[in-house]
Formats: C-alpha cells, structure tokens, sequence
C-alpha cells in the first residue's frame, strides 16, 4: 500500500457572488498516492482547477469560502497551516505548472535569474551549485545549450521552451507531488507529446506523484494511470484509466467518449451532449447531471453519493451504479 | 461535447447590480454626495445665504468667523459666506460651461473626423495634434493672456485646450463603429451618416465621455480658480473663488479666514467631483463588471 | 542603436512641435489688440518713433513673412525682449529655470518617496481601509488649489509656528554660494557652506511640500493601477507557486514590473509640477519661471508669455525623449523590438 500524498476529504466550496454565492466545488474526494498519475478529467467550469489550487492554498484569500472538507497533503492539514509554512512547501514538496505558459514567467528577469530564485529559496546551495543544477534540470528536459538558455528573457524563447522551464523549475527541489494544470493545451500538437514525456520521465524518475488535470480525453488515456471525472464541481466517476474509458459506468462519462470524434463513424453526425453545464449559482436540486440524461429517474432528485464498485479503486456518482451494485 | 449555451439576457440598466457596484465603492457616494451638497447650496444661495453678497459694512472689517459672519468678513465688511455661496455659481457655471462647450465641439470633430475621414480626418487630427503638443497649462496662460482677463475668457482657454481629448474619444468610438457589421447593414439601408452617429456612435461614446465631463469639471474649477488667483479670471468684485483666495492673501497673516474658506470651497467641490467621476469610471470599466 | 533610432524620431518629432508650437504662440501674439510696437516705445514716443519701431520689428512685412522670422529665431534662440525687464526672454528663462528646477525635483522625490509605498498599500490591500485611505488622500491631492494650500502652510509654520521663513530661496543676508549647478542645495554643499545648506533647506521645505502634497496623489493612483494590473498575471501566479513568499511577491516580482510603465507618467509629472509650480511660486516667492510667468501676464509682457510657452514645450519633448530611452533601458522587452 503506497503512502498517500494528497487527500482530499468532501471538499465543499464556494465563491461569494452578487446575488449569492457560487458553489464551485461540492463534496468532492480525491486521493492521489506517492508515485502515480491522477488525471482530473472535465470540461471548463467542473472546478477541476479550482480543486487543485484549493490544494496548494493559491486562491486569494478572501474570494472564497470552504463550507467543508479537509485537504491533507504529505500529512499536513492544508487548510490549518499558516502562509508562512505553506510558502515553504510550495516549490518544495509540492509544485504546480499552469496552462499558459507564455505569460507564466516575469518577463523581465532572465530565465536563470528566476530559476536561481526559487532553487536557493528552498535548498542551501551555493549560487554556482545551483546554476548547476538548474542546467542539469534544463537538459533533463531535453533543452540544448541550457546555460545559454539562462542567460535569455522569456520572450525570446518559444512557448514549447518555456513550458519545459518552468517544467523542470517545478522538479527543482524533488517534490512528491506535482500539480500540472493543462499543462499542454496551449502548446502545439507535436510539441504536446514530447513535453509529456518528457513531464512522465522525470516523475518517475523522482518518484513524483502528478495530478493531471486535463479536458481532453485522448491526451488522458495516454498519460494517467487513474481518473477523476469532475462535471459541475463534483466528482462523478472514478478509477484506472483504461477501465473507466472502456467501460464508463457514469451517464456523463459514457456521453463525453460518444462524443469524441473517434467514437464516431465516417458519415455519421457527432453526437453532443442535449443541454448546457448547469448555472453554478443556481444549481438544481439533485444530481446535476439530471436534465441532460439519457436515463434519468426519481431518485436522481437527491444528490447521488459515490458508489463503490468492485474495490475502492472504482466508483461512480449515479443512482442507476446503486441499482446494479445491489443487483 | 456540449452544444452552445442559450444566451441568458440581462435587463439593460440593472439597478440592483448598479446598487450593488455603488455599495462596493463607498467613496462614489461620498463624491457624490458632495456634489450634491454643493450645488444644491450653490443653486439656492438666495436661501442659504445670510448677507447680501455685496453688501458693504465698514463697521465689520476683517472680522473673524462669528455666529454672524460664519466664515467671517473681508476688508470692506462683506460676508464670506454669502459670498462663497454666491461665487459658488461662478465658478461651477464655468465648470459646466467648459465641459459643454469642449464637450460638444469635441464630439462634433470626432464624430466628423471618424465618420468622413479622408482629408477632413487628417486635418482634425493635425489641429489637436499642435494643440497637445503644449503642455496645457502653459497653453491656457498664453490663451488666458491674450484674450483678456475676464472669467469668460479663462473658461474659453481651458475649453480649448480640453478639445482634442473628446475629439479623440469620440473619433475612436467613431472608427470602431465605422467598422461594425451592422453599420455596414445599415448603409446598406440607407442609413445616412446622421442616423449612424445618432443610433450608433453617439450611446457608445455617451459614458466614457460622461466620466471625462465629470473629471474635468473638478479640474476646470480648480484651474479656473487658479486662473482668477493670478488675475486672469474672475475681476472684482465677483466673488469668485480664486479671486477671493488672492486678495484674502493680502490679509492672509492675521485674517487666514478670508482665503482660507473660499480654498476649501475650491478643495471640496473639486474632490466630490474627482471622487465621482474616478467611482464612475471604475463601475463603467469593463474589468471591473468581472470582479 | 535602438537608442539612435528612438532619439532621431523624437528629434523630429521635436522639431515639428516647434513649428506647431511657433504656429500657436504666433497667431495668439496676433490676437491681442493692441499696437507692439507702441508698447515697446511707451506712452512718450511720438508717431514717428513709433513707425520706426514697428518698420524694425518688421511689423509691416506680410504675415508669412513675419512668421518666417519668428520661426528663425526660435531656432536661434531668439525668443524676443521681454518688455517687463528688458531683456531677452531667453536670458530671463535660462536666470530663473534652475530654481524651477530645483523646486520640482525636491517636490517629485517627495511625492515620490511617500506616494509609492502608499500605492503598494492601497493595491495590496485593495478594497480595504487603507486602499479607501489612500484613495482619498490621492483624490484630496490633486484636488487642492496649491496656491491655498502654500498660504496655509505659511500661515501655519512661519505665521504661526515661526518655525520656517515665509519666503525666497535663501536668507537675504547669507551670501549665496557660488553657483555651480544653479541648485542652491547642491551649490551649498560643493561649497561646505553649511549655513547656505540650512537655509536654504528651511526656505524649500514648504514650497517642496505644497507641490509635493498634490503630485502625491498622480503617483499614489498610478503606482497603485500599475501595482493591480501585475499582481493580475501569471508570473506572480507562478513565483507563489514556487513557494515566493507574499513580501516577496509583491517587491521583488511585482513592484520592478509595476514601476516601468510608472516611469511614463513621470514625464506627464513634469506637466502637473509646472502648473504647481507656477501657482506656488507665487505665494512663496520662489524665484522661478513660473513667479516669472504670472509677472509678465500681470504686466502684460506677451513676448515673455510667448517665450516662456515655447521653452516649455521644448522642454517637454526632451523630458518625454529622456524617459523613452530611460524606458528602454529598464524593460528588455522594449529594447529587442527595435
């Protein structure tokens, strides 16, 4: 039994909004242990960045509220500790890359004086064992001439470059886990496959735990060992990869795979899913998923809790696993 | 995946949201409430006013604030406070004055200079152009200079040398919907220039051209007051502001009320208008609605 | 090289607000009623001098013509005589600019040195108390008449208090250093005039501080916007990623990076100072060209009011030359596009 890196215990949040409050995160569990790939799976506004940077503590205080929950992280309550000790984790024990790679860095200080930056604040190198260590952090990521690269300003560098700095700026300090938000959605299809690669080696190289959040299924089959389906800030279904794409047991999930080009064939219309994400201010009573299923009943008027299926590994939200699981 | 979402509508003027906006900014109200203030004072000076404004009364020179003379008495016996009430509406009709008339000359170029463009664009454009190419102060001394000492004249100065600002709101805003589609479908009905510029132009460039207006009339009142402080605005006796703040600074040792309350006449009416006007400008900017 | 080509386009950008600006100064000379060459004969001289003089002002060429000799002699330096002192104009603006000078520069490190950590306050803690403080205190700044808040402070420290003198640069009866710069502080200390120092320190704290209050506000409000836009983008996402702590956020990553465009605005400072430092010179009877100005319009001198708006705008271009290259010099963005 691997040792648990990240738990996320009915995490329930919301942001205070005119005219209320939008409920961003409801009850959701996830869990990720030391040296797997999670994947977070779901379309925009599912919450699944906003789970993560719950996780790490990045939102601005005061724009939300947790109504529940507990986030603990290498055994520490995520919640309770003071900005102090958190600063020090972050970089440390645990990193995040962000999607957008051309705007994540100061673009006026040059690459090694960032990289520097962040390598000395947590370690006690030296600056020359540092410079060493960032060049060597560089080549892992397959980035000739990487002292050269140090001396230059992130705008002279490419999007695909940048990404794979600030790539091997998060490995630095050998964190167990590393919170990679979209991290190649804004780069280019022949550079995506390489970056990730690239992003796998080095974690189990380390031994780094990655939680992956990504809306793009293709790119999650590949790359994760298990998933989180997230729709409207809950988590739907989850389990090892290949079986929840194989065999989705949750309505939503089964729709998203019908949905992909790839399921469809030559000559036959893509098929949407009916229905818009629900208004997050104004979500419905029950499930949430409800007015857009195929297979929707009366139970499904009350929020569905994940149902275990098999062992804990497998689960899904839904009253209809509920029936079979009792069947 | 999902199909496109239906769009939600939202009335136009959402007064609960602008209540909202409005609560969020506690000093736009304040600013607001200060205008308020003063032009209600300022408009009903006849009812607030204790003295004639003119009146002369050798007996009180120079005399301290009392309950008789709340701010006190100049060097021929006049009330202060009458007369700032009184001044009030000098320089808050200059405030408006030059914001009107830059205002709609402004808007009359730009729109032109966007609508036709072409040579009579250029030759707008050039115009402001040297216009701002003078730092607008030293601009208005030398205008104020020439044309005369007289309030008049000091507000046509500073009008002129605002000008070019509107003239580039407005031709901006021109341009954008120079080039929108349904201008474009709407030439193809006929839609002469005129209905373009009043349908389509004139509601987009209405609040950013409000919140100038309101930003420049705090400005104005305190360059006109400076103006009449050097001697090329207001001439005695009209009791204006800046005026009175200069001859009180003959007094200004032994008697600071004389130029004393007619400044701070000046320092609140210009801040209520400052506080309103960034308020409005913050609540108007887009940004802002996405907080 | 970037600098070469960022100087020849303000060169020529120079030269042609000279031209517009002449082009003004020239048509408003025009619009005063009035004889120039009687005023420059007086009340005294008879007809026949009066014709010789407008005949050597070259009163009766044509107007294109006049205008071309105008423009000649802006670009010679010629700005014409003042008719207050006698003098050329230029020789009384190159008398009375380093006390400008001097005054505006003491006032933007003051404005400077409280208005920045006020702005970083008020963005950091937006929406707090101390963001409406401050906020106040800038929309109070700008909107004081200098001139009344110079005769409160007057009233207030020399009045008063006794404290500071009430006017001038320096004691009458301390011998002014010899003038090397023509900044009486700098002068003194290149001196080791100690009582120069002093006084003339006592003499410039009010002054400084009257135009000073105002510019507090223009830099309170800019730092602040600059400081809210940065603290929007995602390196600073990025550096609290990392583990940066808040403190270090805000001065090591956002602060350098808010203070760039900031850099613009101090050209448009050069603006707010010359309004404020014509008003206050005034009422302090600072020595300036803007006590210079107001005399010539009280004294209806037109060639100094002329002359002094063409210097200004002359000045103005350069200020906004030298913070363009100062620009380029800081961002290394600005420096690879060209």
């Amino acid at each position: 039994m691997r040792k648990s890196v990240l738990d996320i215990d009915n995490l329930s949040l919301e942001f205070p909004v005119y005219g209320g409050a939008v409920s961003a995160v409801n009850r959701v569990s996830l869990h990720v242990q030391e040296g797997e790939i999670v994947g977070i799976v779901g379309e925009s506004g599912s919450a699944k960045s906003v789970t993560a940077m719950t996780a790490m503590r990045l939102l601005p205080r005061e724009s939300f509220h947790i109504r529940s929950g507990r986030i603990t992280l290498l055994g520490h309550d995520m919640l309770a500790l003071d900005e102090q000790k958190l600063a020090a984790m972050r970089g440390r024990d645990v990193a995040m890359i962000f999607q957008e790679p051309l705007t994540a860095l100061n673009p006026t200080k040059r690459v090694g004086a960032q990289m520097l930056g962040v390598i000395r604040l947590h370690t006690r190198l030296s600056e020359r064992e540092a410079r060493l260590h960032a060049i060597k952090l560089l080549t892992d990521m397959r980035i000739n001439d990487a002292e050269e690269i140090l001396q230059r300003y992130p705008f002279e560098l490419s999007g695909g470059m940048r990404q794979r700095i600030l790539i091997g700026l998060a490995f630095a300090c050998s964190p167990k886990l590393l919170i990679a938000d979209e991290p190649t959605t804004a780069l280019d299809v022949t550079v995506q496959k390489q970056v990730l690669q690239l992003l796998r080696k080095k974690a189990r190289e380390l031994n780094t735990a990655i939680l992956f959040i990504c809306h793009d299924l293709a790119v999650v089959s590949q790359f994760c060992d298990r998933l989180y389906v997230m729709y409207a800030g809950s988590v739907v279904e989850t389990g090892p990869t290949r079986a929840v794409l194989s065999a989705p047991q949750h309505p939503y999930t089964r729709a998203l795979i019908r949905a992909l080009p790839e399921s469809a064939r030559p000559g036959q219309a893509l098929r949407s899913i009916r229905g818009v994400v629900p208004n997050l201010t104004d979500m419905p009573t029950g499930c949430a998923f409800q007015e857009r299923c195929d297979h929707a009943f009366e139970a499904c008027s009350s929020i569905p809790p994940l149902f275990s299926l098999d062992d804990e590994k497998r689960a899904s939200a839904c009253w209809l696993c509920e029936k079979e699981h009792a069947a | 995946m999902t199909e496109a979402p239906a769009t939600v509508k939202r009335p136009r003027i959402d007064l609960g949201y602008f209540r909202y906006q409005l609560k969020r900014s506690p000093l736009t109200i304040v600013g607001l409430t200060m205008v308020a203030f003063v032009l209600i004072v300022v408009i009903f000076a006849p009812v607030f006013a204790t003295h004639e404004p003119n009146a002369i009364d050798l007996r009180a020179r120079l005399a301290p604030p009392t309950l008789d003379h709340f701010f006190g008495t100049d060097e021929v016996g006049r009330d202060i406070y009458s007369r700032i009430l009184y001044g009030g509406r000098q320089s808050i009709a200059v405030g408006f004055f030059v914001v009107f008339l830059a205002g709609l000359t402004g808007t009359i170029l730009g729109a032109l200079s966007g609508l036709i463009g072409g040579r009579t664009d250029t030759i707008i454009m050039r115009l402001m152009d040297v216009v701002l190419s003078v730092p607008s102060l030293a601009l208005i001394l030398a205008l104020a200079a020439a044309l005369g000492p007289s309030l008049i004249n000091a507000a046509l100065a500073i009008a002129i040398v605002r000008i070019p600002f509107y003239v580039r709101l407005v031709r901006g805003q021109a341009l954008i919907v120079r080039e929108m589609a349904y201008v474009k479908a709407a030439n193809t009905f006929r839609a002469g220039r005129l209905h373009i510029l009043r349908w389509h132009i004139l509601p987009n460039t209405l609040s950013p051209v409000i919140v100038q207006g309101t930003l420049d009339l705090g400005s104005t009142i305190l360059l006109a007051s400076a103006l009449s402080f050097i001697g090329l605005g207001a001439q005695q006796p009209t009791a204006e502001w800046g005026a009175m703040v200069a001859t009180g600074r003959n007094y200004i040792l032994d008697q600071w009320w004389y130029s004393g309350f007619p400044g701070f006449a000046i320092l609140f009416t210009a801040t209520g208008f400052n506080l309103f006007g960034d308020g409005v400008r913050d609540m108007l900017d887009p940004r802002q609605k996405a907080r | 090289m970037q600098y070469l080509n960022v100087i020849r386009k303000r060169l020529l950008f120079l030269a042609l607000v000279v031209i517009g600006v002449s082009m003004i100064t020239f048509a408003i000379s025009h619009l005063i009623p009035g004889d120039p060459a009687m005023l420059v004969a007086g009340d005294r001289a008879t007809p026949e001098i009066v014709e010789r003089i407008r005949e050597d002002m070259g009163l009766n060429k044509p107007l294109p013509e006049q205008y071309w000799i105008y423009l000649k002699g802006i670009v010679s330096g010629d700005l014409g005589t003042s008719l207050r002192t006698r003098r050329p104009v230029t020789e009384d603006l190159k008398l009375y600019f380093p006390a400008t000078l001097e005054l505006a520069f003491v006032a933007l490190v003051l404005a400077t040195a409280v208005g920045v950590p006020l702005g970083v306050a008020s963005a950091v803690w937006r929406d707090k108390p101390i963001d409406h403080l401050v906020r106040a205190l800038a929309v109070t700044g700008i909107s004081t008449p200098a001139f009344w808040l110079g005769l409160l402070l007057i009233v207030l420290f020399y009045g008063d208090l006794g404290l500071l003198p009430g006017g001038g640069r320096i004691d009458p009866d301390i011998t002014r250093p010899p003038t090397v710069t023509g900044f009486l502080l700098i002068d003194a200390l290149l001196a080791g005039d100690l009582t120069a120092f002093t006084s003339a320190v006592r003499h410039i704290i009010l002054p400084a501080l009257t135009l000073g209050f105002v510019h507090l506000g223009v830099v309170a409000r800019q730092i602040r916007s600059a400081m809210m836009e940065e603290l929007q983008q995602d390196y600073v996402r990025t550096a609290r990623a990392n583990g940066l702590s808040r403190r270090n956020v805000i001065f090591r990553e956002a602060l350098p990076n808010a203070l760039i465009p900031s850099v613009t605005v101090l050209g448009l400072a050069l603006g707010d100072l010359l309004y404020g430092a014509v008003l206050t010179e005034t009422v302090f009877a600072w020595p300036g060209m803007g006590a210079y100005v107001v005399n010539s319009i009280q004294a209806l001198d037109f060639p100094a009011v002329m002359g002094f708006t063409v210097v200004v705008s002359f000045a103005y271009v350069l200020v906004n030359l030298a913070v363009d290259l100062l620009y380029m010099v800081i961002d290394p963005r600005i420096r690879s596009v060209n």
